[in-house]
């Protein structure tokens, strides 16, 4: 499993009501989700995401509420990976049990751009940096969290 | 390297030997939690993977306490959502209006959580049973599903702090002033994602309330868990309530923290966390004068018996200050028999306090005290987010059942020492 894309960077303690403000939770539509992704903080991330995008932050990123609405407007938005320094535990979670790939790597976090070419391995946590010319090592996923989020989740995953 | 206590029983869990900071892993549950906020979105989850059947009637519980006695339509349509499915599946440890508790306070009453034993539950207070020596945690409904589904969930196992705890706490202070104190000193993120381990020679001078009210805490910390070395209290604790085997982890010598702090309990002063944020805390003698409009002695942090009884002995033969409306909620049915077997609650009443049937109420602004614009609190819960008991201008101060019970008499944020 592979990821390529362009960085969208963000700072510290992004947090689940700027990801997604709570005066669009009254739906869990996708799409209607993905149309106010980081509405709070970018409110030009919607235009320019494309499919496969990533997402680079620092600290403390999804603290907040436990709102799974978060995680799922930002897979849905087209974004293919979200790197860290690191996250609160319950975005994390949300994050694993509905397919959207996250990363803990602090030399990442501190060394990506805004605007670079990253591409990430999840096989071996490897996440290179085209721009840049530059790895850095993330820990991978065991294989039971790639069959959660192949699946699409992690009731998907259970499905008989 | 040694492990921590929580990656001991998080290991045994796994059915691994060894596991790391850091490492991802699936683990065996004890108990999966839910309460009538959360579990009906783990129900629906449920349905829709295709479920049919739990993987353990008697490893799941329902607790009914957040908008219960139902507070309207919807809480109404909640609880019976719940209530059917748990007939339906034969839930064995569903608990409704009559004989429920607020589920923090009832699951440790009930025997359903042993040393040892790993629990998961939808409501971010779940880290309370860490008082018993349990890995307990929070988790989303999704997880709760899942949990249900297939008695399993996955970790990422945490690093810890250490807490080495020494002397003995004063007269009127409590471990709700202890743990005020901690996240004061460490912030709200400061234990982000990790374990607070609780351990050291003055353990033995915590009652098991005081340990219950410190670990439920942990949370207000970031934390992960919170976890209590197990000692002869929490056995003479469990000896009535656990009829099954347990198994007491202890941290390995050697085990890597990634910060200790030494806390002398004797040093320790009554603690008050002003608006908005646990972590503003003052000591008692630096609060100034803050008028106030409503107690609130109660919740799954300070509901239980030793805080009703300290309350007690301070508003016994006094009355609550004109203009404050002192609300006092015993957690469980058998704290509220037990303190009207001890004449608690005619204490209460003669001193003008409204006492409830246990519900989280006005904890998380649900019902049974929400507070107008402007107005304030003193409540022995755990959090004072904007808003949190009623109107976004109104404010909550989390202090201990003392100070809640002295700050009713004066009408202010008050010391034991004014009243008595
Ligand atoms: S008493 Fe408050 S903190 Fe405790 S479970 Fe109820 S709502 Fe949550």
């Amino acid at each position: 499993m592979k990821a390529f894309g362009t960085v969208h960077k963000y700072g510290d303690n992004v947090d689940t009501d700027v990801i997604i403000p709570a005066r669009y939770l009254n739906t869990t539509d996708h799409k209607e989700l993905a149309a106010h992704c980081m509405e709070d903080i970018d409110p030009d991330f919607v235009k320019k995401v494309k499919e496969g995008d990533i997402i680079v932050a620092n600290m403390n990123f999804g603290c907040g509420s436990s709102r799974e609405h978060a995680p799922i407007a930002i897979k849905a938005s087209g974004i293919s990976c979200v790197i860290a320094s690191t996250f609160a535990r319950i975005f994390y979670r949300n994050a694993i049990n509905t397919a959207l790939p996250i990363l803990e790597c602090d030399e990442a976090a501190k060394k990506i751009d805004d605007g670079d070419q990253v591409e990430i391995d999840f096989d071996t946590g490897v996440i290179t940096n085209k721009t840049k010319n530059e790895t850095y090592q993330a820990q991978p996923f065991p294989e039971f969290i790639k069959e959660i989020i192949n699946a699409g989740g992690l009731l998907n995953s259970l499905k008989k | 390297m040694g492990m921590t206590m929580t990656q001991k029983i998080l290991a045994a869990h796994a059915g691994l030997e060894k596991v790391e900071a850091g490492q991802l892993i699936k683990c065996k549950l004890d108990m999966v939690l839910g309460n009538d906020v959360t579990t009906p979105v783990a129900i629906k989850e449920f349905q829709k993977a295709g479920f049919n059947t739990v993987f353990d009637k008697t490893k799941i519980s329902m607790v009914m306490d957040h908008f219960t006695p139902n507070k309207d339509i919807k809480a109404a349509g909640q609880c019976k959502l719940c209530r059917d499915f748990a007939n339906e599946k034969g839930i064995v440890n569903y608990f409704d209006v009559g004989d429920m508790g607020i589920e923090h306070a009832l699951l440790p009453e009930k025997g359903l959580v042993a040393p040892g034993e790993l629990v998961i539950g939808a409501d971010s207070h779940t880290c309370t049973y860490g008082a018993l020596g349990a890995f307990s945690t929070g988790v989303g409904s999704t997880d709760m599903a899942a949990g249900m589904a297939t008695g399993e969930a996955w970790f990422k196992v945490p690093s810890a702090i250490k807490f080495n705890i020494t002397g003995k706490l004063n007269e009127w202070v409590s471990g709700k002033d202890v743990i005020l104190h901690i996240i004061g000193m460490i912030g709200v993120d400061g234990a982000l994602y990790k374990s607070m381990e609780f351990v050291g020679d003055g353990i033995k001078n915590l009652s098991m309330d005081d340990r219950l009210a410190m670990a439920n805490m942990a949370i207000e910390a970031g934390a992960k868990n919170g976890i209590f070395i197990v000692d002869e209290i929490t056995k003479a604790y469990v000896s009535d309530k656990v009829n099954r085997e347990y198994k007491v982890y202890e941290p390995d010598a050697d085990a890597k923290y990634d910060a200790v702090y030494d806390i002398d309990l004797s040093k320790i002063k009554s603690t008050v966390a002003f608006p908005h944020l646990p972590e503003n805390t003052r000591t008692i003698d630096e609060v100034g004068e803050v008028k106030i409009d409503q107690v609130v002695i109660g919740s799954c942090t300070n509901g239980r018996m030793e805080d009703l009884q300290v309350a007690a002995k301070i508003l016994k033969g006094k009355h609550v200050a004109k203009n404050v409306r002192c609300i006092v909620i015993p957690a469980t049915q058998k704290i509220y028999m037990q303190a009207m077997k001890e004449g608690l609650l005619e204490i209460f009443i003669n001193a003008g306090c409204a006492v409830s049937t246990p519900t989280c109420g006005p904890c998380l602004g649900g019902h049974m005290g929400i507070l107008a614009a402007g107005e304030r609190a003193v409540a022995t819960t755990n959090r004072n987010f904007v808003g949190r008991m009623g109107h976004p201008e109104s404010e909550v101060y989390l202090a201990s059942p003392a100070i809640a019970a002295a700050s009713a008499i004066t009408g202010k944020i008050s010391d034991v020492s004014e009243v008595l």
